[in-house]
């Protein structure tokens, strides 16, 4: 089989280094290229001679690439989404992932399938690791929170750490609060009192 | 009773004022409505996620209803125009290299289509002109194609057309990558605002009084939920009445600038919504009747002939037979479900659902329910006109 060449639009540089070694490392004929800058994306992308384009479906430049796949006959290399009846699971699944796939016309459907499943694997596998980088910062944030507002306590009711614990857990359970909530309300209330 | 939910895309233009005051101001709310507006960055985005039914509903170029029903482009998917957003609203400019070889130095003729039209073509006898636009199924290449053509052009052969996401426009047109652009506000002032371009027509100098956005609507789920569609259009109709009183815009143009919408500042949206537009870097302003349409029946209302003037114009080039993409377009915008949705409205209503495009010189009362229907003036601005009959 002939080597393919995939070029991936992405300007999240970490995401596309992902689905290039995710690529690399499932297939031996194929050559990745990555497209960081959109200026002129039609031009860079027929300069690549890419048989497969892979864009982050958040990038204004997709439009861009609709007039290629519109220019029929003028093109040396006719580019078409990745959308056939057969595969309306696959493109609903990239589309859901964030990411629409280009193909040129001619290739073998199966091995595009592949591709396209490795990036949309890719596409996920990054936003569940920002969730729950967003869920550890937002869990550090609250811890620190919760250490201002027993930290208040002690000092304006001389309780010991775990007493000035305690009490913020009370209130939040008597109030059917969030333990944060309430020692970010104590905290804002300190400040007005100052 | 729980509110209907639906989930909307939107491309960050002025002409999205419809749906964004409907949200905002509470029209859909009151109709039962609980509308999850959802930006979008390319027009290829809302097709794809609107074919595959991500997006019962959507912010829509008026040609692209059509297009995907007719499967011209890259997906294919029946979608009806049951609501005409937005009339008009956009503008042609020029690089301000471009401006020059036109020879715009001299006596302003902003908004003269025909003088502008020869300028740009003697222009571009001499240079390539690059014109980008949006997307290739968009009024702005109908409309582009149109006006070079009624000047004595030929738009495959004179200049080149560059897909071009709105956004992208002033930095492409800096980067000399086009020459000239045809785009909706507040991309266009931000253009001039930039320094780097010049308007020289409104879109209505070229046709009066355009399609410019639909609502499109998946077929199905307007037959699935009749009167979940219903609610929509009559939110929207109260949000295009509410644009239409000129004492409101300005807290359109406030609500617009947020970051989740347009995220640019109120001062540029207002321009697109008044149709003051500051048309160069000296600041010149130049007010243009009838730039932009929201309000009332005369402004949203399907017209059939509408969808089959972009047939017309649009099928030879999107590879369809001309008598297929007529009645294609005939079934695809669809006033008989504006007609059920507007009813308890009140609103008068005409008699027709076709007309000849392009024929009022002057504002007439046509014929309607309640005898108080006014339209035009919408003439194109060789002044053809376009009888879908014939």
């Amino acid at each position: 089989m002939s080597t393919l060449r995939v070029a991936v639009v992405d300007a999240d540089r970490d995401r596309a280094l992902m689905i290039v070694d995710g690529l690399k490392g499932a297939f031996d004929d194929i050559d990745v290229i990555v497209i960081g800058d959109e200026t002129g994306l039609a031009r860079r992308i027929a300069e690549a001679r890419a048989d497969v384009v892979l864009l982050d479906l958040a990038s204004p430049s997709r439009d861009a690439l609709e007039q290629m796949a519109a220019a029929s006959g003028s093109m040396e290399r006719p580019v078409a989404m990745f959308v056939d009846r057969s595969d309306a699971e696959t493109t609903r699944a990239a589309i859901e992932a964030g990411v629409s796939a280009y193909v040129v016309d001619g290739l073998e459907k199966r091995r595009i399938r592949a591709i396209v499943e490795m990036a949309i694997s890719r596409f996920h596998a990054v936003a569940r690791l920002r969730a729950e980088l967003a869920a550890t910062r937002e869990a550090l944030s609250e811890r620190k929170t919760i250490d201002r507002a027993k930290g208040l306590l002690m000092k304006a009711r001389g309780l010991s750490e775990e007493e000035a614990y305690a009490l913020l857990r009370k209130t939040a359970m008597e109030k059917g609060r969030k333990l944060a909530d309430i020692a970010r309300a104590l905290i804002d209330a300190a400040e007005l009192l100052r | 009773m729980s509110r209907a939910s639906i989930e909307i895309g939107f491309v960050p233009l002025v002409d999205a004022a419809p749906l964004i005051v409907a949200h905002e101001m509470g029209f859909a709310a009151e109709e039962g409505l609980a509308l999850a507006l959802v930006r979008e960055p390319s027009w290829s985005n809302i097709r794809d996620k609107a074919a595959l039914g991500l997006y019962p509903a959507a912010h829509m170029l008026a040609p692209m209803p059509l297009a995907m029903s007719l499967g011209a482009g890259a997906m294919q998917a029946e979608v009806l125009a049951p609501y005409v957003l937005t009339i008009g609203g956009g503008a042609v400019g020029v690089s301000v290299a471009l401006a020059a070889e036109m020879g715009l130095d001299g006596p302003d003729r902003f908004g003269d289509a025909r003088a502008m039209g020869v300028a740009l073509l003697r222009a571009a006898e001499r240079r390539p002109v690059a014109i980008g636009a949006p997307f290739p199924q968009s009024m702005h290449v109908e409309l582009l194609r149109y006006w070079l053509e009624g000047c004595g052009g030929d738009p495959d052969r004179d200049v080149s057309f560059q897909t071009v996401p709105p956004p992208l426009m002033v930095e492409a047109l800096a980067a000399g990558q086009i020459d000239a652009f045809c785009v909706g506000e507040p991309w266009g002032s931000l253009a001039v605002e930039r320094g780097a371009a010049r308007l020289v027509l409104p879109g209505a100098a070229i046709w009066g009084w355009a399609p410019e956005k639909a609502l499109g609507v998946r077929r199905d789920w307007a037959e699935a939920h009749p009167d979940t569609l219903s609610a929509l259009l009559r939110a929207l109709f109260r949000a295009g009445r509410w644009l239409g009183r000129p004492a409101n815009l300005a807290t359109a143009a406030e609500l617009m600038a947020r970051p989740d919408y347009l995220g640019v500042a109120s001062t540029l949206i207002e321009r697109g919504l008044t149709g003051a537009l500051s048309v160069d870097a000296s600041g010149a302003i130049r007010r243009t009747q009838r730039f932009i349409g929201f309000a009332g029946v005369e402004a949203s209302f399907p017209w059939r002939s509408q969808a089959q003037w972009i047939a017309a114009r649009a099928a030879p080039r999107w590879g369809v037979d001309p008598a297929t993409a007529h009645a294609a377009a005939g079934a695809c915008f669809r006033p008989d479900l504006y007609r059920a949705a507007l009813k308890p409205l009140a609103a008068d209503l005409p008699g027709a659902s076709s007309k000849v495009e392009g024929a009022l010189e002057s504002r007439i009362g046509v014929a309607s329910a309640q005898g108080a229907l006014f339209l035009g003036p919408d003439r194109f601005f060789d002044g053809r006109a376009f009888d879908p009959g014939a």
